[in-house]
């Protein structure tokens, strides 16, 4: 067996204290917010796992496209760790924001367009893992992986699109926000501070669960190479 | 890869003709199809309860929630049928180019559901005494949106088809990928229906043209990967 490479263990250890690091300014450092108290301090993950998992998508649909091209299984191995990944991270995204949405918008959910566009894309990503569930040739698998990938980047897009001819409101703290946002607020510079901070570790966990997931599947295939090896 | 050309042309129409042929003959799938339809809308009429005020507010809704559904159940038909007699390897083997094929089965799933569209629409009118849809915005959002639901449709059963859990996983994997394509179709209806002026709808149906171009030029692409052995 491969040995696990030392830099992923550095990645490890920089992983957990990033982590500890994020929660220490996002509880600690942070101010408290004037209006909303300190439910808003949940905002710092909020955004983090929000922005890696936007990332992954994007990440996934790119390496669908290179898989379709090249026919290279690292890449079918890629985009199943973006795409698992950043499921988990999404759905963490989700919850976080209905914390924030009872006291502040005084309902767990509501059906505004980013609210909407995330449960959307999360039940495209759920059919993408039944899709390939249902698969058993892993060429074939990983093709149909990569299409549909490469559908639900297109399609999410436009979804939101959509649903904002209906209409919102999330606020919108980074950029311009529309007249019917409720519960923004100004950012501090130490808030700020705090939010790039989140951001940063996010990033280093998600590189960090990424590459354990590539080597989990590398892995995975050179069990299943040897498996036939031997029932033959 | 050949340019579009008279034989790609007659290559499409021969397999849509084969399917309209055959279903001309058997009539399972409209029947099936419309009877759902049928079923769909008696449904909603007791569970919405469609009285007059109701009915302003939800026909475009309950209208494409019904053609949706009706949709999968044509799409899963027509893949299966050339999967299970292995029409498919037959029609791969033809000197055609592959995406002739998915332009084909495009074009039959779309026939049919535009008949389902063209029986059911009437009826709902007659039904709820409802005549605001026989306008010809209302027929062109109905012909814009079920081209987008088609053509993503059609990709998505190719592959559904040929996988373990087969029927269950069209809806699951179509849905969530046409939802734009939905959810455009029933805000313009709507608006048609509530009489709102065409600038007002004019986002909405801008919308849906460009879901249908990107999604057919996508599908059109990704076709050979769907059905390569």
């Amino acid at each position: 067996m491969q040995q696990k490479p030392i830099f992923l263990t550095i990645l490890d250890v920089l992983s957990i204290i990033g982590l500890g690091v994020a929660t220490y300014f996002a509880l600690v450092y942070a101010p408290t917010e004037a209006v909303m108290g300190n439910v808003q301090r949940v905002f710092y993950f909020h955004v983090g796992t929000a922005w890696v998992a936007l990332v992954g998508f994007v990440l996934a649909a790119v390496s669908g496209i290179l898989y379709l091209v090249t026919k290279d299984m690292k890449w079918d191995r890629f985009e199943l760790a973006a795409v698992e990944v950043s499921t988990m991270f999404f759905f963490i995204t989700i919850v976080l924001g209905s914390i924030w949405a009872r006291p502040a918008w005084n309902t767990w959910w509501t059906w505004d367009p980013r609210l909407t566009t995330a449960a959307v894309t999360e039940l495209i990503y759920i059919a993408y893992f039944m899709l390939r569930a249902g698969i058993e040739d892993p060429e074939k698998r990983a093709r149909f992986g990569a299409v549909y990938t490469l559908l639900g980047g297109i399609s999410a897009p436009i979804t939101f699109m959509v649903i904002r001819l209906f209409r919102t409101i999330h606020p919108v703290v980074i950029g311009n926000a529309s007249a019917a946002a409720q519960g923004g607020f100004d950012m501090t510079p130490n808030m700020l501070t705090a939010m790039f901070i989140a951001l940063g570790a996010f990033t280093i966990i998600f590189i960090d669960l990424m590459w354990h997931r590539i080597r989990i599947g590398a892995l995975e295939e050179k069990v299943e190479h040897l498996k036939l090896k031997v029932s033959m | 890869m050949t340019q579009p050309s008279p034989s790609f042309l007659k290559a499409v129409f021969a397999i849509a003709r084969k399917d309209l042929a055959a279903e001309f003959r058997s009539r399972e799938l409209l029947s099936a199809m419309l009877v759902f339809s049928m079923l769909v809308i008696l449904i909603f009429n007791f569970a919405l309860e469609l009285d007059v005020k109701v009915r302003q507010s939800v026909t475009a809704g309950v209208l494409w929630t019904t053609f949706a559904f009706a949709g999968t159940l044509g799409l899963n038909r027509s893949m299966a049928v050339e999967k299970d007699r292995g029409c498919m390897d037959g029609l791969l083997l033809a000197p055609v180019d592959r995406s002739a094929i998915f332009f084909g089965k495009a074009v039959s799933n779309l026939a049919f559901m535009l008949l389902v569209e063209a029986i059911v629409v009437p009826l709902y009118a007659m039904l709820y005494n409802e005549t605001r849809i026989f306008q010809w915005e209302f027929i062109g959002v109905l012909l814009l949106g079920s081209i987008g639901y088609i053509a993503v449709g059609t990709l998505l059963s190719a592959m559904s088809v040929q996988t373990r859990t087969r029927d269950v996983l069209l809806p699951i994997l179509l849905f969530p990928v046409a939802v734009p394509v939905l959810l455009a179709s029933v805000k313009a209806s709507g608006g048609i229906v509530a009489g709102l002026p065409l600038e007002e709808i004019l986002t909405p149906l801008n919308l849906l043209i460009v879901y249908d171009v990107v999604f057919l030029a996508v599908s059109y692409m990704v076709f050979d990967f769907v059905v390569e052995e």
